[in-house]
């Protein structure tokens, strides 16, 4: 019979894997609305992961944390880009990444070492730790991944954000980790700086460019 | 009150006057005031040593850190506050756009001090993140594609190593929990760092390996410097000098703080050979591609590289003399390496161009500025008297007793080096030099002053410096 611990275990467990499941959604798909909508339901789910957590945890100040996820990243982020990318008339951008097939491939091997990585030295911290852990830091490597595949700088900035909502993750699934709330609301500031510039400079690309002359102009030197 | 609160509330405060302040060249004078009201509370620790609280700290490593950050914070104050003016008056530089600079200049100095002196690892991240918003608009203060690229690139790489590095303090509190208990003092660094022997050794080796790339990146180490050179050369000079003279010197710090709790525990990795590696990867690379520039504020950046590599290098070799070498070149790159780039943002300034090939025969078309550049190459270059050449004299010496075949590949890199910086020496200072206008002599103090205390060091390391550099060199084992 299942048990009130089996429960919020299974619970816990359910919600570190839809966040997850989400990023690799994000890194198949291709329309910039698209992304948006799949990081804002990642948001959502990080937000309840962390409820979750308060919950178990008997930890109150972890409310806010989710309360921070739900409020800024699940609807005021994705709001603020929705109108940013209209405004720069970007779209329509169908983004040139790495073939879907390979980045899922190498999303998959990610997962599997940060598994290999996580769970044998972690041994003596408790089950749902170990295996939040694992998740969240297989999220943080897939943000990473997003952010060196794609092209475009708003959807760059997604993944540094979903590489965010890993080490959220993390950071409220050990048990009675201090700062917690101050450390989301630090990275919160900085995704805030990061998409002001985005608005402020224009910036549709991510400078990296495969044109050489480009190349010469930009990244070498002064001639 | 305690003295630690009075060197971080200085320029917390005077962030937020020079916010309000609305004139530039009103705003550039507060900021000299305020860097000097700094440099002189950085002092007082000496003569009155504050108590550890949970979450400041002054303790021997960082007491000479803490000042060595406020000096060099006042002098490039000093040298930005003509800087700025001449770039504004010169039509460079819109006035508008430095609407901010000062501000973020003290914000960017409370972000410094405040990561060398928290107590607690959480605060340490918190002040190294910001470090980088502070920076970034500093980076791109001209506003032309190249600075914009360079500030995207400044912000999205040392986002992601910041990243890394709050996943890596995760992992820290991981594993101190199971033995300090939930709660502060499992993320205090003073009470993690006697009883750190107990700690799971597997969990602080991964922790580890997230904390050095995190804080690395940041350090400029390769391969993860690719936002250093363009920071360096797209930024206003005084920011240039000091991303080299603090910036990397302090995330150096919380890297090897970080070193000293794995040496704590037995059972964990040596943190040695990753560091060694690292440093000798950044020393060689930076030295190749010393050869290749073309524009000198990316020339002296891939320098900061080299010697960040060599002082990592040192630190990785660890023991006394090795810790002892890269702790005073810490000290003489921070100096040399922010003197050079006064000099260098004077010449770009009188030549109006930052490229090499346009820059010739600076000490006989502007001596005094000519002959200083002299100077700081030769210094920055490892040649005697400057104390560039002592501490690095130190890590051959010790490194060829214990491993010669690594002291051999630190030779090749520091001759690399040395040969690409004379060469570009030879055409900037030398030969027939025509055009650009004088610089006054008073514009050169501080330049000056660095100078003649990289110089003194050279010669004469006073006993009491050399007994306390002695032993933090054994507190970092």
């Amino acid at each position: 019979m299942p048990s009130f611990a089996n429960l919020g275990y299974d619970t816990a467990h359910g919600l570190d894997t839809c966040v997850l499941l989400l990023s690799f959604a994000l890194l198949y798909q291709r329309r910039l609305f698209g992304v948006l909508t799949i990081y804002a339901w990642q948001a959502l789910f990080l937000a309840a992961a962390a409820a979750w957590q308060a919950h178990a945890q008997q930890a109150p100040h972890l409310y806010i944390t989710a309360g921070i996820a739900l409020v800024f990243k699940a609807i005021v982020i994705p709001v603020a880009l929705h109108r940013i990318i209209v405004y720069l008339d970007i779209h329509r951008t169908i983004e040139t990444a790495l073939g879907v097939g390979a980045t899922l491939t190498v999303g998959v091997a990610l997962v599997a070492l940060s598994i290999l990585l996580v769970l044998p030295i972690t041994t003596a911290s408790g089950a749902l730790t170990r295996e939040s852990l694992a998740a969240a830091l297989s999220v943080v490597l897939l943000g990473l991944l997003m952010m060196i595949t794609r092209r475009n700088a708003v959807s760059q900035v997604v993944g540094f954000m979903s590489l965010e909502n890993g080490l959220i993750l993390a950071a409220v699934g050990v048990k009675g980790m201090p700062l917690v709330v101050e450390l989301s609301i630090a990275f919160s500031v900085m995704v805030a700086f990061i998409i002001f510039g985005v608005f402020f400079f224009h910036i549709r690309e991510r400078f990296d460019t495969l044109d050489v002359h480009d190349m010469e102009r930009f990244r070498g030197e002064r001639r | 009150m305690n003295p630690v609160e009075l060197i971080l509330a200085i320029p917390a405060a005077s962030a937020l006057l020079l916010a309000l302040l609305p004139g530039y060249k009103l705003a550039a004078r507060a900021n000299v005031l305020a860097a000097a009201l700094t440099l002189a509370a950085s002092l007082m620790p000496f003569f009155h040593r504050p108590a550890t609280t949970p979450l400041l700290l002054i303790d021997d490593f960082n007491i000479y850190l803490v000042a060595l950050t406020a000096f060099v914070a006042f002098t490039t104050s000093l040298f930005s506050a003509r800087y700025v003016i001449h770039e504004v008056s010169s039509g460079r530089l819109a006035a508008r756009y430095l609407r901010f600079y000062h501000a973020m200049y003290q914000a960017f100095c409370f972000t410094m001090l405040l990561a060398l002196t928290a107590n607690n690892l959480g605060v340490m991240w918190v002040a190294l993140e910001g470090a980088t918003l502070t920076t970034v608009l500093m980076v791109g203060l001209y506003r032309t594609h190249e600075a914009l690229e360079a500030a995207w690139k400044y912000f999205i790489l040392c986002g992601v190593g910041i990243a890394l590095a709050l996943f890596g303090t995760t992992l820290i509190y991981l594993a101190a929990q199971p033995v300090m208990g939930e709660g502060m003092p499992a993320m205090t660094w003073s009470a993690i760092l006697p009883r750190v022997g107990a700690f799971s050794p597997a969990i602080l080796n991964l922790a580890f390996v997230f904390l050095l790339v995190g804080y690395g990146t940041k350090v400029g180490l390769a391969p993860l410097h690719a936002w250093l050179p363009d920071a360096h050369a797209e930024g206003p000079t005084p920011i240039s000098a000091v991303l080299s003279g603090l910036l990397l010197n302090v995330a150096l710090y919380v890297v090897l703080r970080f070193k000293m709790l794995l040496a704590g525990n037995p059972l964990a990795l040596a943190p040695g050979p990753l560091m060694i590696t690292m440093g000798l990867a950044s020393l060689l690379l930076a030295s190749f591609m010393l050869y290749r520039r073309r524009d000198i504020k990316r020339l002296f950046a891939y320098s900061s590289i080299e010697h960040m590599g060599i002082i990592t290098f040192a630190f990785g070799m660890g023991g006394p003399l090795a810790n002892f070498a890269g702790l005073l070149h810490m000290t003489m790159h921070s100096l040399t390496k922010s003197a050079i780039f006064f000099a260098v943002g004077h010449v770009s300034q009188v030549k109006g161009t930052q490229k090499i090939a346009d820059i010739r025969g600076l000490t006989s078309s502007q001596p005094l500025l000519g002959w200083a550049l002299v100077i700081g190459v030769v210094a920055i270059a490892g040649l005697p008297p400057f104390g560039v050449f002592t501490s690095e004299f130190l890590v051959l010496t010790t490194s060829f007793a214990r491993q010669p075949l690594l002291a051999l590949l630190v030779l090749l890199g520091l001759l690399v080096g040395f040969g690409a910086l004379v060469m570009r020496l030879q055409g900037l200072a030398f030969g027939p030099g025509e055009g650009g206008g004088k610089t006054s002599p008073a514009a050169l103090v501080p330049l000056f002053v660095h100078f003649a205390l990289v110089l003194t060091a050279g010669i004469y390391l006073p006993g009491p410096l050399v007994t306390w550099f002695r032993h933090v060199a054994d507190l970092l084992g």
